[in-house]
């Protein structure tokens, strides 16, 4: 059986843990190609070909690759589509903007943030924001399906697969890409950090929201925020975790002022270790918490700042 | 320019999801059911779009069972000006496949001629985030997901989308398929006067074989199960043994 995965590039950069994930989660399939669909995609090809489990590398090199967007990169997935009987992404805003459409041109369903490999037909997804497991059976010829990457260790860069340059095909020109807003930190990123620190409401401002990023500092994590603290602009949209957010499972995920909605927990009820701080002791999150501190996140995150030195 | 709205059925995004124990899928009977939360955000998009004069009329369809028509009069109650119901299950518990969905979309696409269509990007049920970049792709039209910002005008939807890194901002060729997310608007609420003019609204019953799809699934559930459980731990007194907890009992710091 033959796999092609689609890389996570951004600009001309490969995002090496989602898609050295991607390549673990599906090495039990088959045969693994990556397709690095960018412009300038040399470099991203080359990091791609060290992944273990690679037999190839394919680079579409072209300005209507750029961008991510789905129309010209479905094409191109879908003329490749014949030598393949799996093709997959990462569930990264990118997998999930283009999967489901070569799915469509193929006339097969699109089986969305798989978890675990069953067998090689058989897949278990979450779905209801994660409160049910579901293992469905595909009938289809062909396997299109999008890798939730949290649940796989990444596959390391001991590998040399070979790298082929490919042409692009024919642009719909269906749209046109404008402009990227893109926040660019120095601190870890939020689905791949060992360590996640997160705020919510209780936060009060997007000036507070400081204290929780001197404490992600102080850790060396990253930074989340629930959806009700992007919504008021305490944080920017990138930092949202949750069922309609990001997913993540760090070995440490702080919610600092967070309820626990299940649409949050969604996003990192698989983190290994749990603490919350929240100064109401009633708050849903103290249920899924390893240990929970019933404070006031103003006195707590402070000492814990002066703790951490 | 007339835009189209599919709104879908689904367990009120407040209830908590009981898994039956036979493993047989999600209890929905005597459950509260209410409109797709991302799909009230694309009936008051639209509705907005018809305000600004954007918009001549809105359609809202919605695929499911018979009762799928309490979402429709929703959304008509809303400001939508007609609906149609495709009937295609007559067990509440039969999730209709994106794929077939959007079969079933292009379908009354080809029928209703629509300049937009606005979908949400994701069914708080099933999780697939798929219905409009596959609807896009049979009709062959542009797609913009996952939008927090849109504006239109005669050739283009300009449209900010929130993705991984930040905010994109991409011009979609009309006619386009827009998929929303949670912060493009707040959606109204209904008002008792319109609650009531909405009765009398069309509201158009359809069924699969009337638009000639076939909707056979292309997945088999096989089970569906409770994820494992998280046990609630401790309450630490201070930040002193939360700090020592997680250095000596964790080893996480
Ligand atoms: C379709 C849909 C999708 C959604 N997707 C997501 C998602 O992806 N991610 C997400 O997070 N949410 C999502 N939500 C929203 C979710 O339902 C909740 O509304 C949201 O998570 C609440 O955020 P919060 O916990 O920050 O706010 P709140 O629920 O308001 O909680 C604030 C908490 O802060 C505490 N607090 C206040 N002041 C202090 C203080 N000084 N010290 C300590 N504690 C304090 C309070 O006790 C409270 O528990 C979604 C909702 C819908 C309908
Ligand atoms: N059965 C349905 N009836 C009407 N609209 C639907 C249906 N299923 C999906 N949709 C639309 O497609 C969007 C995405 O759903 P999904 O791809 O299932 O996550 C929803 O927000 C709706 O706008």
């Amino acid at each position: 059986m033959a796999v092609l995965v689609l890389a996570e590039v951004n600009g001309a950069e490969l995002s090496l843990d989602q898609t050295a994930k991607t390549v673990t989660a599906v090495a039990s399939l088959g045969d693994v190609t990556v397709l690095c669909a960018s412009s300038g995609c040399a470099g991203a090809a080359e990091a791609a070909a060290k992944i273990e489990g690679v037999a190839k590398v394919l680079c579409a090199d072209d300005a209507a690759y750029g961008n991510g967007l789905a129309e010209p990169i479905a094409d191109l997935i879908v003329s490749l589509a014949g030598d393949y009987d799996y093709i997959v992404a990462p569930a990264t805003t990118d997998g999930k903007n283009i999967l489901p459409r070569v799915a469509a041109l193929l006339d097969v369903m699109v089986i969305s943030e798989v978890t675990t490999i069953v067998s090689a037909d058989t897949f278990e997804r979450p779905i209801y924001a994660g409160n049910a497991i579901q293992t469905v059976q595909s009938s289809d010829a062909k396997k299109v399906m999008s890798i939730r990457t949290t649940g796989f260790e990444a596959a390391p860069e001991t590998g040399s697969a070979s790298v082929e340059t490919i042409n692009a095909v024919a642009n719909p020109g269906l749209s046109e890409w404008v402009e990227d807003r893109v926040q660019t930190s120095d601190r870890p990123e939020l689905t791949s950090a060992k360590i996640v620190v997160s705020g919510g409401r209780g936060v009060g401002s997007k000036e507070n929201f400081a204290i929780i990023e001197q404490l992600a500092d102080k850790l060396g994590a990253a930074v989340g925020a629930s959806r009700a603290a992007v919504d008021s602009g305490y944080a920017p949209n990138d930092w949202q975790v949750g069922q309609t957010g990001k997913v993540v499972a760090p070995d440490l995920y702080i919610a600092i002022g967070i309820s626990g909605a299940i649409q949050h927990l969604a996003g990192m009820k698989d983190s290994k270790v749990i603490v919350a701080i929240n100064k109401d002791e009633e708050a849903p999150i103290f249920q899924v918490a390893d240990y929970g501190l019933v404070a006031d996140l103003f006195d707590a995150v402070p000492a814990l700042n002066d703790a951490l030195g | 320019m007339k835009v189209l709205v599919p709104v879908k059925r689904v367990i009120d995004y407040n209830v908590k999801v009981r898994v039956k124990a036979d493993g047989g899928g999600v209890d929905l009977a005597n459950v509260k059911m209410s409109m797709n939360p991302f799909d009230e955000i694309a009936v008051e998009e639209a509705i907005r779009l018809k305000e600004a004069g954007t918009v001549t009329e809105i359609i809202a369809v919605s695929i499911g069972v018979k009762q799928n028509q309490e979402t429709l009069r929703t959304a008509l109650a809303m400001g939508a000006d007609r609906a149609i119901l495709i009937i295609a299950a007559d067990d509440v518990h039969t999730d209709i496949e994106p794929l077939a969905v959007a079969k079933l979309l292009k379908a009354v696409a080809d029928e209703e001629q629509p300049g937009l269509i606005l979908l949400g990007k994701q069914a708080i049920d099933n999780d697939m985030n798929a219905t409009g970049q596959m609807l896009s792709a049979l009709l062959g039209w542009s797609q913009a997901t996952f939008a927090s910002e849109l504006s239109i005008d005669d050739n283009f939807a300009t449209v900010t989308r929130e993705v991984d890194g930040g905010l994109q901002t991409i011009k979609a060729k009309m006619p386009a398929i827009v998929t929303v997310d949670l912060r493009l608007n707040e959606p109204r609420y209904a008002s008792l006067p319109n609650i009531m003019k909405a009765k009398r609204k069309q509201l158009d019953e359809k069924t699969p074989a009337d638009l000639g799809v076939d909707i056979t699934p292309r997945l088999t559930i096989i089970k569906t199960t409770e994820p494992s459980e998280r046990k609630a731990g401790i309450i630490v007194a201070d930040v002193a043994e939360l700090i020592q907890k997680l250095k000596d009992e964790a080893g996480v710091l």
